[in-house]
């Protein structure tokens, strides 16, 4: 059981580290590690959670907490949680406060000024990388796609946007 | 400077606006959510302090997100207004994760069309990710010089795969420069 906790500790705090650009780059290295090095479960049980932790409201990163759970119960869950997040908050309080501190100073108006052009690269960088990772049919696609143009040029409330796309592709299961 | 001292929130409320993020937030496009309760709800950043925080909290690694709420917590409370806006976040969404995954490990698998409906959800999640980039550009990119920063970043790291760093490395400076000379112009 320790034994156990400090893998899972060891693990998330590592690829928390390594999550440049955000969780998701590192979702690979999660799946990997759980299903092929540790056997804490199946490919398919892994899957499961995945979808879990995107449907449920909050960070998509909370997938640590169901493999933590799988892995060694609720303790499993706690430790895995504190792994993934506590030293990358630590590392952007400290930015922050260093950020604060600058104050009105002219290097920080062009610096900020030089990562907005960044932000939006990002941006559309980790959803390209994220469609990659999780998308394979025409369907989803295609509801990626309108639901970008929706959410770009129309004021419709996301919470709509998502009952509508869970239809459409139950709708799309059904035709084919 | 003053402005922002105007609106300085409290830690409850603080709280409350993360929770309402992470509560609304299903199927991701958590920076979608931020952007509407910080900047056009509640007006705690401008724009420009938003992109900014957006960057950094993409930066630093880790979760986007949590990043972005500890990021705005420590610039409006410090230490209180970090954990508050990390609570806030995460709080909710843990117990019901937890939840959910106690049903689906007692269950065997959990349904097929729940698994469709979810990939449905997931799919839009997706795409009001890269919505918010379209957007964040035609509401800030309004110069040819940042428009291929990010087309360059876009294209380098989303499909052509290269390395973050690498890719990071080049156009930072590149980025730093144009805002630089823009500035003096």
């Amino acid at each position: 059981m320790i034994a156990t906790l400090l893998k899972l500790f060891w693990l998330f705090a590592i690829l928390s580290m390594l999550a440049f650009g955000g969780g998701a780059g590192v979702m690979p290295d999660i799946q990997r590690a759980a299903v092929e090095t540790y056997h804490w479960m199946t490919p398919q049980e892994f899957l499961g959670m995945f979808a879990i932790s995107r449907a449920a409201p909050g960070p998509g990163s909370l997938i640590v907490l169901l493999i933590g759970q799988k892995a060694a119960g609720l303790p499993g869950a706690a430790v895995s949680f504190v792994a993934m997040f506590l030293p990358s908050c630590l590392l952007v309080h400290a930015l922050a406060r260093f950020w604060h501190r600058a104050g009105q100073a002219a290097w920080r108006e062009v610096v900020e000024r030089a990562l907005a052009p960044v932000a939006i690269g990002l941006t559309f960088a980790s959803g390209l990388a994220l469609m990659r990772a999780t998308e394979s049919e025409l369907p989803q696609y295609a509801i990626t796609i309108v639901g970008a143009a929706v959410f770009a040029f129309t004021r419709i409330g996301p919470l709509y946007m998502l009952a509508a796309g869970a239809s459409a592709m139950l709708l799309a299961r059904l035709i084919a | 400077m003053a402005n922002r001292e105007a609106v300085r929130p409290t830690l409850l409320s603080l709280f409350l606006g993360f929770a309402h993020i992470g509560m609304m937030s299903f199927g991701g496009g958590l920076a979608a959510w931020t952007r509407r309760e910080v900047v056009q709800t509640r007006g705690w950043l401008t724009e420009q302090q938003f992109l900014s925080g957006y960057a950094l909290s993409q930066l630093v690694p880790g979760a986007t997100n949590v990043n972005l709420a500890v990021f705005i917590g420590t610039q409006m409370r410090g230490v209180p207004g970090a954990l508050a806006c990390f609570l806030g976040l995460t709080t909710l969404p843990v117990l019901i994760v937890l939840g959910a995954g106690a049903l689906y490990m007692g269950s065997n698998g959990g349904s097929v069309w729940l698994s469709v409906a979810l990939a449905g959800m997931g799919a839009v999640a997706l795409g009001m990710n890269l919505g918010l980039g379209v957007r964040l550009a035609f509401d800030n990119l309004r110069r040819i010089g940042p428009a291929l920063v990010t087309l360059c970043i876009a294209v380098g790291i989303g499909i052509l795969r290269l390395p973050l760093p690498m890719v990071l490395a080049v156009m930072m400076p590149i980025s730093l420069a144009i805002a630089w000379w823009g500035r003096k112009a």
